[in-house]
Protein backbone atom coordinates (compact mmCIF):
# COMPACT_ATOMS: atom_id res chain seq x y z
CA UNK A 1 0.00 0.00 0.00
CA UNK A 2 2.10 2.58 -1.19
CA UNK A 3 -0.19 5.11 -0.44
CA UNK A 4 -0.63 4.57 3.38
CA UNK A 5 3.53 4.03 3.48
CA UNK A 6 3.33 7.85 2.04
CA UNK A 7 1.00 8.96 4.06
CA UNK A 8 2.92 7.84 6.91
CA UNK A 9 5.99 9.42 5.95
CA UNK A 10 4.33 12.82 5.50
CA UNK A 11 3.31 12.25 9.38
CA UNK A 12 6.98 12.27 9.76
CA UNK A 13 7.80 15.34 8.31
CA UNK A 14 4.90 17.73 9.08
CA UNK A 15 5.62 19.87 12.52
CA UNK A 16 4.28 18.07 15.14
CA UNK A 17 2.04 20.86 16.04
CA UNK A 18 0.29 20.23 12.85
CA UNK A 19 -0.82 16.90 13.00
CA UNK A 20 -4.47 17.55 13.24
CA UNK A 21 -4.46 19.50 9.91
CA UNK A 22 -2.24 16.90 8.35
CA UNK A 23 -4.22 13.89 9.14
CA UNK A 24 -7.71 16.27 8.39
CA UNK A 25 -6.09 16.92 5.17
CA UNK A 26 -4.89 13.18 4.19
CA UNK A 27 -8.39 11.83 5.51
CA UNK A 28 -9.56 13.80 3.00
CA UNK A 29 -7.08 12.83 0.11
CA UNK A 30 -7.55 9.02 0.62
CA UNK A 31 -10.89 8.34 1.85
CA UNK A 32 -10.78 4.58 1.29
CA UNK A 33 -7.93 4.26 3.89
CA UNK A 34 -9.65 6.09 6.80
CA UNK A 35 -9.59 3.45 8.85
CA UNK A 36 -6.06 2.31 8.70
CA UNK A 37 -5.00 6.25 9.11
CA UNK A 38 -7.06 6.85 12.33
CA UNK A 39 -5.46 3.59 13.81
CA UNK A 40 -1.81 4.41 12.56
CA UNK A 41 -1.37 8.00 13.14
CA UNK A 42 -1.07 8.90 16.39
CA UNK A 43 -3.27 12.39 17.83
CA UNK A 44 -2.56 14.68 20.51
CA UNK A 45 -4.67 12.63 23.65
CA UNK A 46 -7.91 15.08 24.01
CA UNK A 47 -10.48 14.12 27.33
CA UNK A 48 -13.82 14.05 28.13
CA UNK A 49 -15.29 14.20 31.96
CA UNK A 50 -17.93 11.40 32.91
CA UNK A 51 -20.90 12.52 34.30
CA UNK A 52 -21.83 9.74 35.92
CA UNK A 53 -18.24 9.62 38.12
CA UNK A 54 -16.91 13.28 38.02
CA UNK A 55 -13.66 12.10 36.36
CA UNK A 56 -12.12 12.43 33.06
CA UNK A 57 -11.63 10.17 30.67
CA UNK A 58 -9.35 9.94 27.66
CA UNK A 59 -10.47 9.47 24.14
CA UNK A 60 -9.24 7.26 21.28
CA UNK A 61 -9.99 5.28 18.33
CA UNK A 62 -10.14 2.38 20.80
CA UNK A 63 -12.87 3.78 22.98
CA UNK A 64 -15.19 4.85 19.91
CA UNK A 65 -18.08 3.63 18.72
CA UNK A 66 -19.27 6.36 15.90
CA UNK A 67 -19.39 9.26 17.48
CA UNK A 68 -19.33 8.64 20.98
CA UNK A 69 -16.83 7.44 23.58
CA UNK A 70 -17.16 4.73 26.37
CA UNK A 71 -16.05 6.12 29.80
CA UNK A 72 -13.96 3.15 31.48
CA UNK A 73 -15.07 4.58 34.65
CA UNK A 74 -19.19 4.20 34.21
CA UNK A 75 -18.77 2.08 31.29
CA UNK A 76 -21.35 4.13 29.46
CA UNK A 77 -21.25 6.13 26.01
CA UNK A 78 -20.89 9.75 26.10
CA UNK A 79 -22.88 11.10 24.27
CA UNK A 80 -24.95 7.99 24.96
CA UNK A 81 -25.16 5.08 22.14
CA UNK A 82 -27.95 2.79 21.62
CA UNK A 83 -25.90 -0.63 21.37
CA UNK A 84 -22.57 1.15 21.26
CA UNK A 85 -20.36 -1.95 21.81
CA UNK A 86 -18.99 -2.87 25.03
CA UNK A 87 -16.24 -5.50 26.35
CA UNK A 88 -17.45 -8.90 27.77
CA UNK A 89 -18.56 -9.03 31.17
CA UNK A 90 -14.92 -10.81 31.72
CA UNK A 91 -12.55 -8.07 30.09
CA UNK A 92 -14.52 -5.26 31.23
CA UNK A 93 -13.72 -6.88 35.16
CA UNK A 94 -9.60 -7.04 34.07
CA UNK A 95 -9.86 -3.46 32.57
CA UNK A 96 -11.50 -2.00 35.38
CA UNK A 97 -9.31 -3.37 37.81
CA UNK A 98 -6.53 -1.99 35.22
CA UNK A 99 -8.51 1.52 35.25
CA UNK A 100 -8.13 1.62 39.33
CA UNK A 101 -4.47 0.46 39.18
CA UNK A 102 -3.18 2.58 36.05
CA UNK A 103 -4.25 5.96 37.86
CA UNK A 104 -2.47 5.00 41.23
CA UNK A 105 0.90 4.30 38.77
CA UNK A 106 -0.01 7.68 36.92
CA UNK A 107 -0.49 9.46 40.41
CA UNK A 108 2.78 8.06 41.93
CA UNK A 109 4.51 9.27 38.35
CA UNK A 110 3.18 12.27 37.08
CA UNK A 111 1.23 13.97 40.22
CA UNK A 112 -1.46 14.60 38.04
CA UNK A 113 -3.02 14.32 35.10
CA UNK A 114 -5.76 11.54 33.69
CA UNK A 115 -5.16 8.07 32.74
CA UNK A 116 -7.60 5.50 31.24
CA UNK A 117 -7.62 1.78 29.99
CA UNK A 118 -9.56 -0.03 27.42
CA UNK A 119 -9.59 -3.44 26.82
CA UNK A 120 -11.26 -5.94 24.21
CA UNK A 121 -10.91 -9.67 23.08
CA UNK A 122 -9.71 -10.38 19.62
CA UNK A 123 -9.79 -13.13 17.28
CA UNK A 124 -7.05 -14.95 18.68
CA UNK A 125 -8.21 -16.14 21.77
CA UNK A 126 -6.02 -13.28 23.36
CA UNK A 127 -6.94 -9.34 23.76
CA UNK A 128 -5.85 -5.93 23.38
CA UNK A 129 -5.41 -3.36 26.37
CA UNK A 130 -4.62 0.39 25.48
CA UNK A 131 -3.07 2.22 28.06
CA UNK A 132 -3.49 5.73 27.94
CA UNK A 133 -2.10 9.10 29.88
CA UNK A 134 -2.41 12.57 29.62
CA UNK A 135 -0.57 15.36 31.92
CA UNK A 136 -0.77 18.82 31.29
CA UNK A 137 2.16 20.52 32.34
CA UNK A 138 1.91 24.43 31.47
CA UNK A 139 1.22 26.60 33.88
CA UNK A 140 2.56 24.81 36.75
CA UNK A 141 5.67 24.00 35.66
CA UNK A 142 8.94 25.80 35.80
CA UNK A 143 11.86 24.95 32.50
CA UNK A 144 14.85 25.63 32.46
CA UNK A 145 13.74 28.93 30.47
CA UNK A 146 11.03 29.81 32.48
CA UNK A 147 7.27 29.47 32.17
CA UNK A 148 6.73 26.69 30.52
CA UNK A 149 3.29 28.25 28.71
CA UNK A 150 2.95 25.17 27.12
CA UNK A 151 3.95 21.43 28.23
CA UNK A 152 2.23 18.26 27.41
CA UNK A 153 2.96 14.98 28.21
CA UNK A 154 0.26 12.05 26.42
CA UNK A 155 1.33 8.44 26.27
CA UNK A 156 -0.41 5.86 24.47
CA UNK A 157 0.44 2.34 25.24
CA UNK A 158 -0.95 -0.54 23.23
CA UNK A 159 -0.38 -4.37 24.25
CA UNK A 160 -1.27 -7.43 22.49
CA UNK A 161 -1.99 -10.20 24.85
CA UNK A 162 -1.26 -13.47 23.16
CA UNK A 163 -4.06 -16.66 24.23
CA UNK A 164 -2.61 -18.03 27.62
CA UNK A 165 0.06 -20.78 26.60
CA UNK A 166 1.90 -23.65 29.15
CA UNK A 167 3.54 -21.65 31.34
CA UNK A 168 4.18 -18.14 29.16
CA UNK A 169 2.15 -16.10 27.78
CA UNK A 170 3.55 -13.37 25.14
CA UNK A 171 2.97 -9.62 25.17
CA UNK A 172 3.50 -7.49 22.61
CA UNK A 173 3.82 -3.20 23.85
CA UNK A 174 3.49 -0.57 20.93
CA UNK A 175 4.25 2.59 23.41
CA UNK A 176 4.17 6.25 21.58
CA UNK A 177 4.77 9.43 23.68
CA UNK A 178 4.22 12.78 22.43
CA UNK A 179 5.27 15.73 23.97
CA UNK A 180 5.11 19.46 23.61
CA UNK A 181 7.21 22.14 25.44
CA UNK A 182 6.94 25.70 24.80
CA UNK A 183 7.94 28.84 26.70
CA UNK A 184 7.62 32.31 25.23
CA UNK A 185 9.25 35.09 27.16
CA UNK A 186 10.01 38.94 26.39
CA UNK A 187 13.92 37.78 26.79
CA UNK A 188 14.48 34.54 24.85
CA UNK A 189 11.52 34.51 22.47
CA UNK A 190 9.81 31.27 21.55
CA UNK A 191 11.05 28.02 22.34
CA UNK A 192 8.71 25.26 21.21
CA UNK A 193 9.70 21.90 21.01
CA UNK A 194 7.35 18.80 20.19
CA UNK A 195 7.26 15.58 18.57
CA UNK A 196 6.76 11.81 19.47
CA UNK A 197 8.78 8.79 20.06
CA UNK A 198 7.63 5.28 19.41
CA UNK A 199 9.02 2.03 20.66
CA UNK A 200 7.97 -1.81 20.30
CA UNK A 201 8.97 -4.12 23.18
CA UNK A 202 8.23 -8.42 23.08
CA UNK A 203 8.16 -10.42 26.11
CA UNK A 204 7.12 -13.78 27.42
CA UNK A 205 5.91 -13.80 30.63
CA UNK A 206 4.28 -16.10 33.18
CA UNK A 207 0.50 -15.79 34.08
CA UNK A 208 1.66 -16.85 37.70
CA UNK A 209 1.76 -12.75 38.12
CA UNK A 210 -1.03 -12.23 36.15
CA UNK A 211 -1.77 -10.00 33.48
CA UNK A 212 -2.36 -6.83 35.40
CA UNK A 213 1.30 -7.57 36.99
CA UNK A 214 2.91 -8.26 33.77
CA UNK A 215 1.80 -5.14 31.60
CA UNK A 216 2.24 -2.79 34.39
CA UNK A 217 5.78 -4.09 34.70
CA UNK A 218 6.43 -3.50 30.94
CA UNK A 219 4.85 -0.22 30.71
CA UNK A 220 7.17 1.44 33.74
CA UNK A 221 9.97 0.09 32.18
CA UNK A 222 9.36 1.31 28.68
CA UNK A 223 8.29 5.01 30.14
CA UNK A 224 11.53 4.85 31.82
CA UNK A 225 13.47 3.97 28.45
CA UNK A 226 10.93 6.35 26.52
CA UNK A 227 11.86 9.40 28.84
CA UNK A 228 15.42 8.74 28.80
CA UNK A 229 15.14 9.02 24.78
CA UNK A 230 13.05 11.93 25.22
CA UNK A 231 15.89 13.60 26.79
CA UNK A 232 18.28 12.61 24.95
CA UNK A 233 16.39 13.19 21.52
CA UNK A 234 14.77 16.03 22.56
CA UNK A 235 17.58 17.74 24.37
CA UNK A 236 20.30 16.13 23.08
CA UNK A 237 19.60 16.06 19.48
CA UNK A 238 18.36 19.37 18.74
CA UNK A 239 20.99 20.79 20.96
CA UNK A 240 23.54 19.21 19.22
CA UNK A 241 21.96 20.37 15.59
CA UNK A 242 22.24 23.87 16.59
CA UNK A 243 25.60 23.35 18.36
CA UNK A 244 26.73 22.00 14.34
CA UNK A 245 24.92 24.93 12.33
CA UNK A 246 26.85 27.45 14.53
CA UNK A 247 29.19 26.13 17.69
CA UNK A 248 28.74 28.32 20.80
CA UNK A 249 31.43 30.73 21.41
CA UNK A 250 32.41 28.79 24.99
CA UNK A 251 34.41 26.52 23.74
CA UNK A 252 33.77 24.73 27.01
CA UNK A 253 32.71 21.47 27.70
CA UNK A 254 28.99 20.19 26.37
CA UNK A 255 27.06 19.66 28.86
CA UNK A 256 24.21 17.48 28.58
CA UNK A 257 20.92 20.28 29.60
CA UNK A 258 19.11 19.04 32.64
CA UNK A 259 15.55 19.21 31.72
CA UNK B 1 -19.84 21.21 6.33
CA UNK B 2 -22.92 22.27 4.69
CA UNK B 3 -24.27 19.32 2.94
CA UNK B 4 -23.21 15.86 3.10
CA UNK B 5 -23.12 14.03 -0.15
CA UNK B 6 -22.60 10.00 -0.79
CA UNK B 7 -19.32 11.03 -1.97
CA UNK B 8 -17.96 14.53 -1.18
CA UNK B 9 -15.32 14.19 -3.36
CA UNK B 10 -12.79 17.23 -3.03
CA UNK B 11 -12.30 19.85 -5.93
CA UNK B 12 -9.41 20.36 -7.69
CA UNK B 13 -8.31 23.45 -6.38
CA UNK B 14 -8.92 22.04 -2.62
CA UNK B 15 -6.81 19.35 -3.66
CA UNK B 16 -4.13 22.12 -4.58
CA UNK B 17 -4.37 23.57 -1.26
CA UNK B 18 -3.62 20.26 0.21
CA UNK B 19 -0.58 19.95 -1.45
CA UNK B 20 0.30 23.36 -1.23
CA UNK B 21 -0.06 22.93 2.47
CA UNK B 22 1.82 19.94 3.12
CA UNK B 23 4.95 21.36 0.56
CA UNK B 24 4.62 24.86 2.41
CA UNK B 25 5.31 22.82 5.84
CA UNK B 26 8.06 20.94 4.80
CA UNK B 27 10.34 21.14 7.59
CA UNK B 28 14.32 22.08 6.34
CA UNK B 29 15.91 20.47 3.76
CA UNK B 30 13.31 17.87 3.02
CA UNK B 31 10.89 19.59 0.55
CA UNK B 32 11.44 17.09 -2.11
CA UNK B 33 10.95 14.07 0.30
CA UNK B 34 7.61 15.55 0.53
CA UNK B 35 7.05 16.56 -2.77
CA UNK B 36 7.27 12.92 -3.91
CA UNK B 37 4.85 11.74 -1.38
CA UNK B 38 2.45 14.39 -1.62
CA UNK B 39 2.89 13.56 -5.33
CA UNK B 40 1.83 9.47 -5.31
CA UNK B 41 -0.84 10.25 -3.20
CA UNK B 42 -2.48 12.97 -5.46
CA UNK B 43 -2.11 11.05 -7.98
CA UNK B 44 -2.73 13.35 -10.32
CA UNK B 45 0.44 15.09 -11.94
CA UNK B 46 -0.92 18.41 -13.21
CA UNK B 47 -2.64 19.08 -10.16
CA UNK B 48 0.77 18.33 -8.42
CA UNK B 49 3.12 20.39 -10.61
CA UNK B 50 0.45 23.26 -10.17
CA UNK B 51 0.37 23.46 -6.58
CA UNK B 52 4.43 22.95 -6.78
CA UNK B 53 4.95 26.10 -8.66
CA UNK B 54 3.10 27.75 -6.27
CA UNK B 55 4.74 26.21 -3.47
CA UNK B 56 8.22 26.14 -3.64
CA UNK B 57 8.81 29.47 -4.76
CA UNK B 58 7.73 30.79 -1.63
CA UNK B 59 9.61 27.80 0.58
CA UNK B 60 12.78 28.69 -1.23
CA UNK B 61 12.50 31.91 -0.53
CA UNK B 62 11.24 31.53 3.23
CA UNK B 63 14.41 29.08 3.65
CA UNK B 64 16.51 31.71 2.30
CA UNK B 65 18.18 28.56 0.32
CA UNK B 66 21.44 28.89 -0.89
CA UNK B 67 22.23 27.07 -4.52
CA UNK B 68 25.53 26.77 -6.10
CA UNK B 69 26.00 29.32 -9.22
CA UNK B 70 25.54 27.50 -12.60
CA UNK B 71 28.80 28.63 -13.66
CA UNK B 72 30.13 27.58 -10.55
CA UNK B 73 31.40 31.01 -9.41
CA UNK B 74 30.12 31.03 -5.96
CA UNK B 75 26.83 30.43 -4.08
CA UNK B 76 23.55 32.73 -4.21
CA UNK B 77 20.86 33.08 -1.70
CA UNK B 78 17.45 32.92 -2.74
CA UNK B 79 15.68 35.78 -0.86
CA UNK B 80 12.38 38.23 -1.34
CA UNK B 81 15.48 41.03 -0.91
CA UNK B 82 17.05 39.71 -3.93
CA UNK B 83 13.98 38.84 -5.74
CA UNK B 84 14.12 40.92 -9.24
CA UNK B 85 11.68 38.78 -11.26
CA UNK B 86 9.65 35.18 -9.90
CA UNK B 87 12.81 33.37 -10.85
CA UNK B 88 15.91 36.10 -10.92
CA UNK B 89 18.14 36.72 -7.82
CA UNK B 90 20.07 39.27 -7.41
CA UNK B 91 23.84 38.45 -5.89
CA UNK B 92 24.98 41.64 -4.82
CA UNK B 93 28.53 41.15 -3.84
CA UNK B 94 29.17 39.34 -7.33
CA UNK B 95 26.64 41.50 -9.08
CA UNK B 96 25.35 38.92 -10.14
CA UNK B 97 21.53 37.62 -11.15
CA UNK B 98 20.98 33.94 -11.02
CA UNK B 99 18.09 32.66 -12.82
CA UNK B 100 16.36 29.71 -10.79
CA UNK B 101 14.39 26.50 -11.47
CA UNK B 102 12.22 26.74 -8.07
CA UNK B 103 11.10 23.17 -8.19
CA UNK B 104 13.79 21.69 -9.49
CA UNK B 105 15.81 23.81 -6.63
CA UNK B 106 18.94 24.62 -9.13
CA UNK B 107 20.49 27.69 -10.68
CA UNK B 108 20.23 26.92 -14.61
CA UNK B 109 22.37 30.07 -15.27
CA UNK B 110 23.97 33.29 -14.37
CA UNK B 111 23.87 36.85 -16.12
CA UNK B 112 26.05 40.01 -14.90
CA UNK B 113 23.32 42.46 -12.99
CA UNK B 114 22.45 45.82 -15.10
CA UNK B 115 23.13 49.05 -13.43
CA UNK B 116 19.47 49.71 -12.98
CA UNK B 117 19.35 46.50 -10.80
CA UNK B 118 22.44 47.77 -8.72
CA UNK B 119 22.38 50.43 -5.59
CA UNK B 120 24.10 53.69 -6.44
CA UNK B 121 27.89 53.92 -5.60
CA UNK B 122 26.47 55.88 -2.53
CA UNK B 123 24.70 53.15 -0.92
CA UNK B 124 27.00 50.58 -2.67
CA UNK B 125 30.05 52.00 0.14
CA UNK B 126 27.53 51.08 3.31
CA UNK B 127 26.44 47.88 1.39
CA UNK B 128 29.84 46.91 0.48
CA UNK B 129 31.51 47.74 4.03
CA UNK B 130 28.69 45.84 5.94
CA UNK B 131 28.97 42.89 3.63
CA UNK B 132 33.07 42.58 3.98
CA UNK B 133 32.29 42.88 8.11
CA UNK B 134 29.58 40.59 7.99
CA UNK B 135 31.43 38.05 5.66
CA UNK B 136 34.05 37.63 8.31
CA UNK B 137 31.85 37.18 10.81
CA UNK B 138 29.68 34.65 9.60
CA UNK B 139 33.06 32.88 8.13
CA UNK B 140 34.35 32.87 11.75
CA UNK B 141 31.38 31.62 13.54
CA UNK B 142 29.21 29.07 11.40
CA UNK B 143 30.62 26.22 9.80
CA UNK B 144 28.77 26.43 6.58
CA UNK B 145 26.83 29.30 6.38
CA UNK B 146 26.28 31.86 3.43
CA UNK B 147 25.39 35.40 4.04
CA UNK B 148 24.42 38.54 1.66
CA UNK B 149 23.49 42.31 1.73
CA UNK B 150 20.90 43.70 0.09
CA UNK B 151 19.99 47.28 -0.07
CA UNK B 152 16.18 46.81 0.07
CA UNK B 153 14.87 51.07 0.54
CA UNK B 154 16.32 54.14 -1.59
CA UNK B 155 19.06 52.19 -3.46
CA UNK B 156 18.99 55.04 -5.86
CA UNK B 157 19.70 57.34 -3.09
CA UNK B 158 22.54 59.69 -4.70
CA UNK B 159 23.98 61.05 -1.08
CA UNK B 160 22.99 61.99 2.23
CA UNK B 161 19.83 63.88 2.64
CA UNK B 162 17.68 60.89 2.34
CA UNK B 163 17.00 57.49 4.25
CA UNK B 164 17.82 54.46 2.81
CA UNK B 165 17.44 50.55 4.43
CA UNK B 166 19.62 47.67 4.28
CA UNK B 167 18.90 44.25 5.19
CA UNK B 168 21.65 41.13 5.82
CA UNK B 169 20.67 37.63 5.67
CA UNK B 170 22.57 34.67 6.79
CA UNK B 171 21.51 31.54 6.45
CA UNK B 172 22.90 27.91 7.77
CA UNK B 173 21.90 24.56 7.01
CA UNK B 174 22.89 20.90 8.20
CA UNK B 175 21.57 18.10 6.07
CA UNK B 176 21.77 14.64 7.59
CA UNK B 177 18.99 12.40 6.07
CA UNK B 178 20.79 9.18 6.50
CA UNK B 179 21.23 10.11 10.22
CA UNK B 180 17.44 11.03 10.26
CA UNK B 181 18.27 14.56 11.06
CA UNK B 182 17.98 18.38 9.72
CA UNK B 183 18.69 21.85 10.78
CA UNK B 184 18.54 25.09 9.74
CA UNK B 185 19.77 28.88 11.13
CA UNK B 186 18.71 31.75 9.50
CA UNK B 187 18.67 35.48 10.68
CA UNK B 188 17.66 38.63 8.75
CA UNK B 189 18.65 41.95 9.88
CA UNK B 190 16.81 45.07 8.94
CA UNK B 191 19.17 47.92 9.03
CA UNK B 192 17.54 51.65 8.52
CA UNK B 193 19.69 54.52 8.04
CA UNK B 194 18.01 57.22 9.03
CA UNK B 195 19.78 60.36 7.79
CA UNK B 196 17.94 63.32 9.97
CA UNK B 197 18.42 61.91 13.10
CA UNK B 198 21.89 60.68 12.09
CA UNK B 199 20.56 57.25 13.97
CA UNK B 200 20.73 53.40 12.79
CA UNK B 201 18.32 51.56 13.69
CA UNK B 202 18.49 47.53 13.83
CA UNK B 203 15.79 45.12 13.83
CA UNK B 204 16.56 41.06 14.20
CA UNK B 205 14.45 37.86 13.41
CA UNK B 206 16.40 35.12 13.84
CA UNK B 207 14.86 31.40 13.87
CA UNK B 208 16.27 27.99 14.26
CA UNK B 209 14.59 24.77 13.53
CA UNK B 210 15.60 21.13 13.57
CA UNK B 211 14.15 17.69 12.45
CA UNK B 212 14.72 14.52 14.11
CA UNK B 213 12.75 11.82 12.70
CA UNK B 214 14.96 8.18 13.61
CA UNK B 215 12.41 6.78 16.02
CA UNK B 216 9.35 9.41 15.59
CA UNK B 217 9.00 13.12 14.64
CA UNK B 218 10.53 15.59 17.09
CA UNK B 219 10.72 19.24 15.73
CA UNK B 220 12.63 21.98 17.27
CA UNK B 221 11.66 25.72 16.10
CA UNK B 222 13.20 28.81 18.21
CA UNK B 223 12.61 32.08 17.23
CA UNK B 224 13.62 35.33 18.61
CA UNK B 225 13.70 39.15 17.34
CA UNK B 226 15.32 41.58 18.73
CA UNK B 227 16.20 45.75 18.60
CA UNK B 228 19.51 47.88 18.49
CA UNK B 229 20.74 51.10 17.49
CA UNK B 230 24.15 52.69 16.66
CA UNK B 231 25.30 56.04 15.48
CA UNK B 232 24.95 57.24 11.34
CA UNK B 233 28.90 56.92 10.73
CA UNK B 234 31.11 56.52 8.03
CA UNK B 235 30.33 53.04 5.94
CA UNK B 236 33.18 51.01 7.58
CA UNK B 237 32.57 51.99 11.31
CA UNK B 238 28.73 51.68 10.37
CA UNK B 239 29.79 48.47 9.24
CA UNK B 240 31.83 47.60 12.72
CA UNK B 241 29.21 48.66 14.94
CA UNK B 242 27.02 46.78 13.00
CA UNK B 243 28.54 43.59 12.74
CA UNK B 244 29.39 43.90 16.54
CA UNK B 245 25.65 44.15 17.08
CA UNK B 246 24.56 41.24 15.27
CA UNK B 247 27.54 39.28 16.46
CA UNK B 248 26.24 39.82 19.85
CA UNK B 249 22.06 39.22 19.62
CA UNK B 250 23.20 35.86 17.90
CA UNK B 251 25.40 34.85 21.08
CA UNK B 252 22.61 35.56 23.17
CA UNK B 253 19.88 33.10 21.41
CA UNK B 254 22.09 30.04 22.28
CA UNK B 255 20.15 27.53 23.41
Amino acid sequence: MKEMEAAMGLMRRIPPKHTETALSALLSLMPNHSSDLLSQVDQPLQVLCDVDCGKEFILCEYNRDADSYRSPWSNKYHPPLEDGSVPSSKMRKLESEANEIFAIYRDQYYEGGSSSVYMWEDENEGFVACFLIKKDGSKTGQGRRGYLEEGAWDAIHVIEVGPEEEENTSYRLTSTVMLTLTTNNEASGTFSLSGSIRRQMNMKLSFADGHLCNMGRMIEEMEGKLRNSLDQVYFGKTREMVCTLRPPSEVAQMRMPES
Amino acid sequence: MAEEEEESELSDKQKVEIAKWFLLNSPPGEIQYVAKDVKLILNDDGLFNEAASEAFPLYNKSHFIVLPMSDRSGDVLVTSFGELEDNAYLDPRTAQVAIVDHVKQVCTGVRPAQDEELATAYIEEFRFSLDAEILKYVEDVYPKGVCSVYCVNGKDTEGPGSDFELAVVISAARHSPQNFCNGSWCSVWNIVFKDEQQTVEVKGKLQVAAHYFEEGNVQLDAKHECKDATLFQAPEDCALALSSIIRHHETELHI
